[in-house]
């Protein structure tokens, strides 16, 4: 792989950035030369992710974050993601639209990414492209996840700092506590604050966190938000800032960073010895063979299943 | 494994209306591309900034206002001064057959899709630029 571009990359080139945040996405060798290549330089950025449904405002709440963290001098890496059509494999991916203050600032990157086959609400591949933007030298990443609802637990391996965002009528406190998304959050937004509804859904919030953690190191804080005028942006970066202060304290940002690593490391695994697996020759063979059984014979995919992953014991005795 | 053909929908300059845009990336999308789509008034160098940063394969600008013959070779500048002269431009909106032939002469754009235009014809068109560079 080229040299050039990893000069450009170490020298500050956005499109040298860019470009290699596209060879990770394209993925096999040149996408793990990248990651393992850059892997030194990563580690110094602050994760934060932001979570909630779709149209609690994230992307807008990442732009009033990133103009508060750019003021005080930090640089900024957005990576968005948004969700593939499961039917046409395409995306639209809009969360830029509301990047309206980051324009033209070279402090500021933004790149979205689509979900394509990841289950997850912020796929390891995104948080790969924020690996690079670590890399890059930036201060602070914000990651953003899709707003599916349920599916965001994931984010929690990526960020140090999750940010679950709320709105008046997104509910029911009942509804994010089936989510998930109350066990998730470190800092807690009700935005669009300004609807009615909002002071008495903040409370029932505070009281439903005031029960699960109680005296907890940590007790996730509410911060009511009106995100495109820019209120209580200023609390929600203290609020932010506060975990940060607590984790590094307690020791517990090593072992968010330990997570992560744990998380990503059996992630990178399973995907290896699934391949290594179905590009067996030898398991496809069988594989084929024992198929025709279920087909025909009546064998159970259960069985079938176990005669398959006693197969790989097979072949390695064989070797 | 690869990535599906990214593409940047840009609605630079002072029109308001971006129901054309819309539609198109719709349909990019149900064609099975990736569509980065960053809303209205955009200036030149916001639309090449996004298409750096998203690193796309393909940038399309959306012109109604008639400043096509300043907008459009702008953009095409930007984006060779920012490294991107491989990465290719089309146009849509409302642009006079004329100028359409001399952005397209010029090298400003490959192609030009004005209203009307079936958006299968767009599709095939885009899927013709990347299957002849392989």
């Amino acid at each position: 792989m080229t040299d050039t571009l990893f000069g450009k990359f170490a020298s500050g080139d956005p499109l040298a950035a860019s470009r290699l945040m596209t060879r990770v996405e394209r993925g096999g060798p040149d996408a793990e030369e990248v990651l393992r290549r850059l892997f030194p330089a990563m580690g110094r950025a602050y994760r934060v992710g932001l979570t909630g449904g779709t149209g609690s405002g994230k992307s807008t709440l990442a732009d009033a974050l990133t103009r508060r963290y750019r003021d005080d001098g930090l640089t900024v890496g957005v990576v968005a993601q948004d969700p593939t059509s499961p039917f046409s494999g395409g995306a639209v991916l809009g969360d830029r639209i509301r990047m309206t203050g980051a324009a033209g600032d070279p402090g500021v990157f933004f790149r979205s990414i689509a979900s394509r086959g990841s289950q997850s609400g912020f796929s390891v591949l995104a948080d790969e492209l924020a690996d690079v933007l670590d890399a890059f030298g930036r201060d602070i990443i914000l990651l953003e996840t899709i707003g599916v609802g349920q599916l965001e637990y994931k984010i929690r391996y990526s960020a140090f700092t999750t940010v679950v965002v709320f709105t008046p009528e997104g509910g029911d406190e009942v509804q994010g506590l089936k989510s998930g998304l109350m066990e998730i959050g470190d800092v807690f937004v009700v935005n669009k604050s300004d609807r009615p509804g909002a002071d008495a859904f903040a409370a029932d919030l505070r009281s439903t966190l005031a029960f699960r953690y109680g005296n907890a190191a940590w007790s996730p804080p509410v911060v009511a938000t009106v995100a495109d005028r820019g209120d209580g942006v200023d609390e929600l970066v203290r609020a932010v800032a506060n975990h940060r202060t607590q984790l590094e304290a307690g020791g517990g940002l090593e072992e968010r960073r330990r997570q992560g690593l744990r998380y990503r490391t059996r992630y990178l695994a399973e995907e290896k010895i699934n391949g290594s697996f179905w590009g067996n020759p030898y398991i496809q063979r069988r594989f084929d063979g024992i198929f025709k059984r279920v087909v025909s014979d009546g064998l159970s995919p259960y069985e079938a299943a176990d005669l398959l992953a006693a197969s790989l014991r097979i072949d390695e005795k064989n070797q | 494994m690869n990535r599906p053909i990214k593409i940047l929908i840009a609605k630079p300059g002072l029109d308001g209306h971006d129901r054309g845009a819309k539609v198109v990336a719709n349909a990019l999308r149900d064609a099975g591309m990736e569509v980065v789509y960053t809303g209205l008034h955009q200036t030149p160098e916001m639309v090449v900034e996004a298409a750096v940063q998203e690193d796309v394969d393909l940038v399309s600008v959306s012109v109604l206002s008639g400043a096509h013959m300043t907008l459009m070779p702008k953009i095409r500048e930007l984006m060779n001064e920012a490294g991107m002269e491989s990465v290719r431009l089309i146009g849509g909106g409302i642009i006079p057959e004329k100028d359409a032939e001399e952005l397209k002469e010029k090298g400003v754009v490959e192609e030009v899709f004005g209203p009307g235009t079936d958006t299968r014809d767009i599709v095939s068109f885009i899927e013709g630029l990347f299957e002849s560079a392989g």
